[in-house]
């Protein structure tokens, strides 16, 4: 890319719960308007990554910057108020919240502000969030809560939305659903960047990839570099 | 049909009940009450209440949505009566066993006393046969009421409950009608208790007015909340409260006035821990503290007699110097604990509790604080043109506790209803993704804890005015645990509820160092705290009067969804797309 800053960038990050070292030396740059996947298995990192970048696990070395401004010391809280959403694994909605309550209080960080445009919008993404907004958020069906979670998160209006494993729990068919919608909202201006295990579907809509493996950023190219390259079909799209 | 198994294991329970209401010695102690001249006490209303329920239960059924439980009075009667033959035999064993066996040396109440108040005082072979009767008849009527047409049901537990509420608050009763003194006499009999002709005019009088005016109840509650109509209506019934909440204190004496004062002390706290528990869900056990901080901070500046400094200033300036050593309370609870969760958070607030009461009593700090010997002479709130109020002048002290109940009510009205109590009710459900959503739980929570400690406050400065000492064993662990159990009962999150919790446990039953309205219960009301409490969490755990909110939250959608489509809502569940769910 360009000599642009990144809107979100790891330098030189390393983590530790307790004494297990998880994220080793990972540097990840991500610029506006991009479409980024970080691929990996199991335990190799990926939700660390994120819980990383939005605070609840402080790197033990190196630094998280967000438009270039160092936060690696900042509590959660603030890191979301410069534009940082995250859509998290399994939805994880207030389910005992209706759905309006759960797109309401995306908003949070936007108190007193005409939220009508922000509805149409979600509205416009998931119709059928609309005809469920009075009920509880908990029957909501998979898919559907998949939605309201999408639609929680850009009630933020976010600059950068990470979505942790967006496939996962769900039928193949909304699985590419949701990647479609997730091209839409990154087409529309927002920069995302997708955690996901399924890399045929997450590297089928990204710009870039970054592959991790136990902890170590491994491969880190463009989506079709990657699909090309031999070693990343060997290890993760079970080619032999 | 008659479920026998149902019959069988229902009148065991029953029959187990009865024998531990009176091997707890409940039924000798409620015996010393008479409700109804001569011979009907509470004792006796206590035997056949348990045995009237548990007819009615066994008629009832199990309750199933699907099937609509048959009414037939006759089978119903014949199931309670079944019930209650088998709750009467198993009872009269105990009291055989009781009056054969003497095992008063491990369990006190079981002697002579317990078999002459279960035989009504007819000796064993008879009166256990007039107890098994007397139980027998009970229970089937209880059962043949479950299948009687609903005008009777309503107009029988009305006429029942009015006579059973004038005879039990006959203190209250003749407190309110003391301007017609002869008309309390004429009532009640000079040594206790309705007379009978007095229990069938008033059970007479319940009934005809049921039935007269069926259903006006609704209509009227149904128009005061209709929106439009309703203003006018509502701003008088509103008006009428408030005059009520005015001149009650006036009408009723001291005894009443206390107790109403006790209860709203309580309603302080209630209100000041559902902030901290029942929105934030933050499970606080050590709640008392704020309460003692409030108490000592407000004895320490006003007493004369303090025993390190006594500045000696007035109530009204020292309550804002106490609000803020509250508030730093709460910070300095709040601080180390912010990073606990769930029971954490509980063993080590309850801990904090237990860690304030011991500090105000060890040698350490007894020179500021007394230790033992407390906190004397504290003198009352000085009123212009009054003089000091204070606990001696209940019927005035009331205003106060009222005026900051109402204030506390109101923070917490507008705490709910705001940005920080949809945040509180995110951080409730997950932290993390509260989190995520940009709320900041460390802030969020430090704020629960200081209002909830602020409030506290209040009911200890009340408190420190009302009595004129403190000591520390007004501070201790129970009173954490009680204040807990109002909002519970109440129903966490609702501002009513906890008013009402606090009312019917500490003005009724009794709070944990005085007796309430019915003294009877002061020595059981453990016992009955305890049991309210597994009842309304298998019943009812959203509480007696819930928010909506809540009884959301623990039903299902029903609710909500209903009132949706009610509201034209165009819901078009499409099932064939719900394939996705895992």
């Amino acid at each position: 890319m360009t000599s642009r800053t990144p809107v979100l960038s790891f330098k030189g990050v390393n983590t530790h719960y307790g004494a297990v070292h998880i994220l080793k030396d990972v540097d990840i740059d991500i610029y506006a308007g991009e479409m980024v996947s970080l691929l990996g298995g199991n335990a190799s990192g990926k939700t660390t990554t994120l819980k990383t970048i939005l605070g609840y696990v402080k790197p033990t070395s190196g630094q998280v910057l967000l438009d270039g401004e160092d936060v690696s010391d900042w509590p959660t809280a603030e890191r979301v108020g410069r534009g940082v959403t995250m859509v998290p694994e399994n939805r994880r909605l207030f389910k005992r919240m209706t759905v309006k309550e759960n797109l309401e209080i995306g908003a949070y960080l936007r108190p007193g502000e005409d939220l009508s445009s922000d509805y149409d919008r979600v509205f416009e993404l998931f119709p059928r969030v609309k005809e469920r907004l009075a009920q509880k958020a908990g029957t909501l069906s998979g898919g559907e809560q998949q939605m309201v979670a999408m639609g929680r998160a850009l009630m933020a209006r976010p600059k950068v939305l990470l979505m942790d494993e967006p496939s996962m729990g769900l039928a193949p068919v909304l699985v590419a659903q949701n990647f479609e919608i997730i091209e839409r909202i990154n087409k529309a201006g927002t920069t995302v960047f997708v955690v996901e295990q399924n890399a045929n579907m997450a590297l089928s809509i990204a710009d870039r990839g970054y592959v991790l493996q136990t902890g170590k950023i491994v491969l880190d190219d463009t989506a079709e570099g990657l699909l090309a390259n031999p070693q990343m079909r060997q290890a993760y799209l079970g080619e032999v | 049909m008659i479920d026998l198994k149902r019959v069988r294991t229902f009148g065991l329970i029953a029959g187990g009940t009865l024998s531990f209401v009176a091997a707890i010695g409940m039924v000798e102690s409620f015996n010393e009450r008479t409700l109804i001249n001569p011979g009907i006490t509470m004792g006796l209303l206590l035997i056949l209440g348990i045995a009237a329920v548990f007819g009615y239960i066994v008629a009832a059924g199990k309750p199933n949505p699907l099937v609509e439980t048959a009414r037939d009075s006759r089978s119903g009667g014949i199931a309670g009566g079944l019930t209650g033959a088998i709750a009467g035999v198993v009872t009269s064993l105990f009291v055989l066993f009781v009056d054969t066996f003497d095992v008063s040396e491990f369990f006190p109440n079981m002697r002579e006393p317990l078999v002459e108040a279960m035989t009504f005082e007819l000796g064993v072979p008879v009166g256990l046969l007039v107890l098994t009767a007397v139980v027998t008849a009970t229970a089937a009527a209880g059962g043949a009421f479950h299948g009687m047409s609903d005008s009777f049901r309503a107009g029988m537990s009305r006429a029942l409950g009015w006579v059973v509420a004038f005879a039990l608050f006959e203190l209250v009763v003749s407190e309110i009608l003391d301007f017609a003194d002869p008309l309390v006499d004429l009532i009640y009999a000079p040594r206790g208790g309705l007379q009978p002709w007095a229990a069938v005019i008033i059970g007479a009088l319940a009934w005809w007015l049921s039935t007269r005016y069926k259903g006006r109840g609704e209509a009227f509650t149904e128009r005061v909340k209709d929106s439009e109509a309703g203003s006018r209506l509502r701003r008088s019934v509103i008006l009428f409260g408030v005059a009520a909440v005015i001149i009650l204190p006036m009408i009723v004496g001291g005894v009443v006035n206390e107790l109403l004062i006790t209860s709203g002390l309580f309603i302080l706290m209630g209100l000041g821990l559902n902030i901290v528990v029942g929105l934030a869900g933050l499970l606080d056990l050590g709640y008392v503290a704020f309460f003692a901080v409030g108490a000592y901070g407000t004895a320490i500046l006003t007493s004369p007699s303090s025993p390190a400094f006594a500045p000696g200033l007035s109530w009204w300036i020292a309550l804002p110097i106490v609000m803020v050593l509250a508030a730093i309370a709460g910070l300095f609870v709040g601080t180390p604990v912010i990073r606990m969760r769930g029971d954490y958070l509980a063993i080590v607030t309850l801990g904090f509790g237990e860690i304030v009461r011991i500090l105000l009593l060890s040698d350490w700090l007894t020179p500021i604080f007394g230790g033992a010997q407390g906190i004397t002479r504290i003198p009352g709130i000085p009123v212009p043109g009054a003089g000091t109020i204070s606990g001696t002048d209940p019927q005035l002290f009331i205003y106060f506790t009222f005026m900051f109940v109402l204030l506390a009510a109101y923070i917490s009205y507008r705490a709910q209803n705001s940005r920080i109590g949809r945040s509180w009710a995110a951080m409730r459900e997950d932290e993390d993704v509260a989190e995520a959503i940009g709320i900041s739980t460390v802030q969020a929570k430090l704020l629960a804890f200081v209002t909830g400690a602020v409030i506290a406050s209040f009911a200890g400065a009340l408190f420190s005015a009302k009595v004129g000492t403190v000591f520390t064993n007004s501070f201790d662990v129970l009173v954490s645990i009680i204040i807990l159990v109002v909002v519970i009962v109440g129903g966490m999150g609702s501002i009513r509820g906890v008013v009402v919790g606090a009312l019917v446990l500490i003005g009724i039953l009794g709070g944990p160092k005085s007796p309430g309205l019915l003294a009877e219960f002061s020595e059981f009301k453990l016992l009955i705290y305890g049991a309210l409490l597994v009842y309304m969490m298998l019943k009812r755990p959203e509480g007696l009067l819930p928010s909506v909110r809540r009884s959301r939250e623990l039903h299902g959608e029903d609710l909500t969804q209903d009132a949706w489509l009610d509201k034209g809502g165009d819901f078009t569940g499409d099932s064939a797309e719900e394939e996705a769910t895992t």
